[in-house]
């Protein structure tokens, strides 16, 4: 009788085992699939959005003459907030603050959708979005010489698709000419607060240039 | 002292059992067009350091040890190198686009520069995957050239 109960309880055990070890294998694959549902969903739900508010904003942005100012400024204006709360937390010497935005700002740039934009646009766009979003990523599990090292590569991405889709409020290029050959970085002001080296060389650094 | 023969017993079952699974091995014959080897004019040195010190983890070529025969040893390189592969593949390379290219050679740039990759739990059993200071100051020329050009 004992044995008996003893054999059954390894067997118990070992299926017991195969099951979890299958189970994970299969977890993970619906995980995946469960994700990209809900990001083509977020992705729709975004766009409903985008047209409610594009008809109510039309007026205003009217007036804009960049050809693409259209639906997504507030996808935009939030892209950019993040990235500069991102620029914040560098200055400040932050890792744990940067790690969070660096995030943030990778949904934020998930969110945003290309569709309004011409072909070549879309193309550039979609690199841009590609690599600013790993560099989101890897900023937010990063510590803090590597967030800067990412940031730089942020930076370019975020100028860079500013160029195409403007941008709402004012920002200034600034140039660190000491960071790795020369960095540049966006503020919303023209102070001097440099999220390179933070308040190791708070300073060092010049307005390049004035977007609107 | 039953119990802990027991639990032998089951343990060892287990691991009899596991080595059943099967894994999906990161091999190929094929070097594809898209191989970073065919996308940029390689130097053979620069190529040869590649070659050993980071393809197993990040092409789709993997060169195995003998311990990728036992479980749970593959799935945990299985694991290395889907993350590995994740981050750079240069199988892939080529069809990155130049704004990734750029990123990723500069991000090659500073890993080997900060002596990160390849990992010293690599190289603890791969010695020949080791570079020497002359290994990285090759690499590194090469891939500030490559980064110049794009």
């Amino acid at each position: 009788m004992r044995k008996l109960k003893v054999i059954s309880g390894v067997f118990v055990t070992v299926l017991l085992t195969l099951t979890v070890v299958s189970c994970k294998e299969a977890k993970k694959e619906s995980t995946i699939e469960k994700n990209a549902n809900t990001e083509m969903h977020n992705a729709k739900d975004e766009h409903e959005e985008h047209s409610s508010s594009e008809m109510n904003n039309k007026d205003m942005e009217s007036s804009g003459d960049m050809s693409n100012m259209g639906q997504d400024t507030s996808k935009v204006a939030l892209i950019i907030n993040n990235y500069l709360e991102l620029k914040d937390a560098l200055v400040a010497d932050n890792e744990k603050e940067a790690s969070k935005t660096g995030n943030e700002l990778a949904i934020s740039l998930k969110g945003f959708s290309i569709d309004e934009f011409n072909e070549a646009q879309q193309k550039e766009l979609g690199e841009i979005i590609e690599s600013a979003v790993e560099h989101a990523e890897h900023i937010a599990k990063s510590h803090m010489d590597h967030q800067r090292e990412h940031f730089k590569g942020m930076s370019i991405d975020i100028k860079d698709m500013i160029a195409i889709t403007g941008t709402p409020n004012t920002i200034y290029q600034m140039h660190c000419p000491m960071y790795d050959k020369g960095s540049i970085w966006l503020s919303a002001s023209n102070e001097v607060e440099n999220p390179f080296y933070g308040s190791k060389m708070l300073k060092c650094g010049k307005v390049q240039k004035e977007i609107n | 002292m039953k119990i802990v023969k027991i639990s032998g017993l089951v343990l060892l079952i287990v691991f009899v059992v596991v080595q059943f699974v099967p894994t999906s091995l990161n091999q190929s014959d094929v070097i594809p067009p898209t191989d970073i080897m065919k996308t940029y004019d390689v130097p053979k040195q620069v190529e040869a350091i590649f070659k050993t010190s980071c393809y197993d983890c990040h092409s789709n070529n993997t060169n195995y040890p003998w311990y990728n025969k036992v479980q749970p040893m593959a799935w945990l390189l299985e694991d290395h190198i889907n993350k590995g592969k994740e981050e750079l593949d240069f199988s892939d390379f080529g069809s990155y686009s130049k704004r990734r290219q750029k990123s990723k050679l500069k991000s090659i740039r500073s890993q080997i520069e900060d002596d990160e990759m390849p990992l010293s739990s690599y190289t603890l059993i791969h010695r020949d995957a080791k570079l020497s200071e002359s290994d990285k100051v090759m690499v590194v020329e090469w891939v500030n050239k490559i980064i110049d050009s794009l």
